[in-house]
């Protein structure tokens, strides 16, 4: 009987799809918390920014670079998020070249170099700091006296989101790496 | 209609359809990992696992063991947590367990088991495990599975870098998470002056060969570094010790940002043999201390607290060849030596790769001076000459390290929430493998030692929302199990684990279980209350103090009627268990006292100490489910105002005569 009742509940949520168990096909299987089903804690960095439509781009090029799972955890993060318009700023194809299988490399090192280890809130930022990222590349903060902030003299935060694992600053361009030596 | 009536084989298939059915449920992501081999980890009724793993219990302050593969849980070894189940800490005899310099601390955060070592294997005599809140390292007996001995760290705060032992467990060694000002120095200065007033330590605890008995042999001061793991060299490198540190920032406030601005803190390189020189060599400085040393004795069944006064102190600062730093980026936690000894992995948990150094290497770059100038007197190495190879895109912070005896790695990477299978030697990335969620520490059996027995490797994760069923806002921490006996990990069981698993320790059955006591011989009881026999129970007064000398013994205590006790007297129930077979433990508990059961073992004596503040009639009984006649085994004690005149009695068994079983005046 016990097996009978999951079968049914199984029916229902019509996502008893699973079959083989042939798992060594697969070398990005998620270790991520993107799929705990929870509509009532704080939203994470990857639920904030699938719910804004101004990040589409950024969204797909987590998923293309298997970064949604690592931005689910526990962190915690501080990511510089560019807007869909920020990604349109770049020479033209430059996206849709980073999205192919054999880019990424450079994709996860891009995405990476968006992504602090640690709350950065902007009165913790000071003029000339330089955060580390991810990628193992540090980026600069410039803070005027007024205390707006920019990112490698150019990025501007337009927003500042708190995340339940982290903080999500929305920036109007795309940080690129430094070429490394 | 007709009922379908399963047979064995049957229930057995239909769990197994039911779980697969089960497993499709799961949210997508978690299936293909899911669908490994649980028949793997599938030990069968009546069977034994094949290994003993010992598991921090953090913030339990305890220790848990379980068998692998099954994941079943078979104790929970009290440490330095009390533990009213088992009477710990709660009894007069193992109360002076929980004794420090600051008095009765009944709690702290354990960390990181260790299991002694032989010839750099694992020899299955003792585990050692770290007190990080009140520092202290606690030695526990495994012929017992019980807390034999607790040490306290003087000059110490957050003792996280321990317990880890050398080679032939020479030492075990401590560290401090927080630098402060030392002991025999004022402390009451302002946080600000870090730099100037706070000190770090690494200690060495000798180890007595025989009894195991532990000693502060010497301890090194440092700079005012955080000290976070560390791990023995082995082979080539035994004599040395190699300790992570972060904060060489040296920052007093908001670390999260403040200890992470240096682009690299230090593995520190200690070379123990030299410090032992030194010692010999009447370098060290005497300092007056106070730490408590608690040791429990299985003869007098009780615990005694010494407070000792003196300990040595080498300076890394004046003693040359006796410390080194090697940079490390990122603030790095785990420090783990490869079964060869050869190879030392440095974890900087904010790092995008791995710095693996070469012991040789750094023999080398020490004889050749390659020194990048010196931290607070201390030589620093440079990073290029101590370095074997970096580890490429590891994976995103990686915590931990642990080994096979095929040369083969396995770090467990926080950010990413995966372990990662890597070749020492070449660096490679072989293999990757999620766990679900946020993996903190791993371990392979003997995956610290010379000789790793690999087949499995336990992921302790810090997060489980949905792994199981919910409880609540506070959820059991999750274990996953992998067979690693192939090229790929493959995950076979998923299990919960009590209080905040941190290290963990595992060793093959045989080790251990042929060593395992079954009974505490009744006629080598030195306990000063035992009574050995029911002709010995009693009961005595010296002045307000009542002394029960009790017996238990299926099904009953022998006394079992007490009068004469009065309000406000100190009454202790000597506790005698006279059973001499395996597994019959009696328990004691009487009503309203303000503390715990006694858990009494098998030619054990324990002590309950009980202030009655009223009279009336108290009853006591066993809680230790002991015989068909359990529910007999009872007694009761009777409480008179303080000054009345009632005498002191005592007996089993007496039956009342006809004048005496009346009424009871109105």
């Amino acid at each position: 009987m016990f097996a009978f009742s999951f079968f049914v509940a199984c029916n229902n949520e019509n996502k008893g799809s699973n079959t083989s168990g042939d798992d060594n096909t697969t070398t990005t299987t998620s270790g991520g918390q993107e799929t705990v089903q929870d509509e009532e804690s704080q939203k994470d960095i990857v639920k904030i920014a699938v719910g804004s439509k101004d990040h589409s781009t950024l969204v797909a090029a987590l998923k293309q670079a298997d970064y949604v799972t690592a931005l689910s955890n526990a962190g915690p993060f501080t990511v510089f998020a560019p807007t869909n318009a920020a990604f349109d700023k770049l020479p033209a194809g430059t996206v849709d070249g980073l999205m192919k299988a054999d880019k990424k490399n450079d994709l996860q090192n891009i995405l990476e170099y968006h992504v602090s280890i640690g709350v950065f809130k902007e009165n913790m930022m000071q003029d000339g700091q330089l955060i580390d990222q991810a990628n193992n590349q540090k980026i600069t903060i410039s803070k005027s006296a007024d205390g707006k902030i920019t990112v490698n003299g150019k990025a501007n935060i337009l927003a500042a989101i708190p995340a339940s694992n982290g903080l999500v600053y929305v920036i109007d361009e795309v940080l690129l790496p430094p070429a490394k030596n | 209609m007709k009922i379908f009536q399963p047979k064995k084989w049957q229930y057995l298939f239909i769990t197994a359809f039911a779980f697969f059915l089960l497993e499709s449920c799961k949210p997508k992501g978690t299936q293909s990992a899911a669908g490994g081999d649980a028949t793997k980890a599938y030990v069968a009724p009546g069977k034994y696992d094949e290994f003993y793993n010992f598991v921090s219990g953090g913030f339990s302050g305890q220790m848990s063991v379980y068998g692998l593969p099954s994941g079943r849980l078979l104790r929970v070894i009290p440490v330095f947590s009390t533990d009213p189940e088992k009477g710990w800490g709660f009894s007069e005899e193992t109360k002076p367990m929980l004794n420090t310099s600051h008095g009765f601390v009944p709690w702290d955060d354990a960390h990181h088991p260790e299991l002694s070592q032989t010839n750099g294997e694992v020899d299955g005599r003792w585990v050692f495990i770290n007190g990080n809140n009140t520092p202290r390292i606690a030695r526990i007996d495994l012929k017992t599975f019980r807390t034999a001995e607790i040490i306290e760290i003087p000059n110490s705060a957050g003792n996280h870098s321990s317990a880890f032992v050398t080679e032939n467990t020479e030492y075990v060694v401590a560290g401090t998470r927080f630098s402060i000002p030392p002991d025999d120095a004022n402390g009451d200065v302002p946080i600000d002056s870090y730099k100037q007033n706070f000190k770090g330590n690494v200690s060495f605890l000798s180890v007595d060969p025989k009894e195991g008995h532990m000693k502060i042999a010497f301890q090194i001061r440092t700079p005012g570094v955080n000290f976070d793991l560390s791990h023995a060299g082995k082979g080539n490198s035994h004599g040395w010790f190699f300790f992570s540190c972060y904060n060489s920032e040296q920052a007093n406030t908001l670390l999260e940002v403040n200890a992470s601005q240096r682009d690299k803190d230090f593995i520190m390189a200690v070379n123990w043999k030299k410090a032992e020189e030194y010692l010999k060599a009447g370098k060290g400085r005497k300092q007056a201390v106070r730490y408590a040393h608690n040791i429990y004795s299985d003869k007098t069944h009780s615990a005694t607290s010494t407070i000792e006064t003196e300990i040595t102190v080498l300076d890394s600062k004046e003693l040359a060849d006796m410390v080194y730093l090697i940079p490390c980026p990122k603030s790095p936690h785990g420090c783990d030596v490869d079964p060869t000894g050869e190879y030392i992995v440095g974890s900087g948990k904010l790092a995008a790769l791995m710095p693996v150094y070469s012991f040789t290497k750094i023999q080398k770059a020490i004889a050749d001076k390659a020194f990048d100038g010196d931290y607070e007197g201390i030589p620093v190495i440079k990073y290029e000459a101590a370095l074997h190879g970096e580890v490429q895109k590891p994976g995103l912070g990686p915590l931990h390290t642990e080994f096979d005896a095929n040369g083969n790695a396995y770090t467990s990477m926080f950010v990413s929430s995966e372990v990662v299978k890597w070749n020492v030697k070449s660096l490679e990335v072989l293999d990757r493998v999620p766990t679900y969620y946020s993996i903190g520490h791993l371990m392979v059996p003997g995956g610290d030692s010379k000789k790793p027995f690999g087949k499995y490797l336990v992921a302790y994760n810090k997060i489980t929302k949905d792994r199981y069923l919910p409880t609540g806002p506070e959820l059991t921490q999750s274990a996953q199990l992998y067979d690693i006996s192939g090229d790929k990990m493959k995950l076979i069981l998923d299990f919960p684990t009590i209080g905040e698993p941190h290290y963990a320790q595992a060793a093959p059955a045989e080790l251990i279980n042929k060593n395992s006591l079954k009974f505490f011989k009744i006629e080598e009881n030195e306990n000063p209350y035992a009574a050995k026999g029911e002709g010995q129970a009693k009961v005595t007064r010296e002045g307000n103090k009542v002394h029960v000398y009790m017996t238990s013994i299926r099904s009953h205590f022998n006394p079992d009627n007490i009068e004469g006790v009065k309000v406000g007297d100190e009454v202790y129930f000597h506790v005698t268990n006279l059973e001499q077979d395996w597994d019959v433990p009696h328990g004691f508990s009487v009503k309203g006292a303000n503390n715990a059961e006694l858990l009494i073992m098998p030619g054990e004596t324990q002590t309950l100490k009980w202030v009655p503040e009223k009279s009336g009639m108290f009853p006591f009984y066993c809680t230790d489910f002991c015989s068909a006649l359990h529910q007999e085994m009872q007694g009761y004690i009777r409480v008179s105002p303080r000054g009345s005149n009632v005498a002191l009695e005592y007996s089993t068994g007496k039956t009342p005569a006809p004048s005496a079983a009346k009424e009871p005046a109105k």
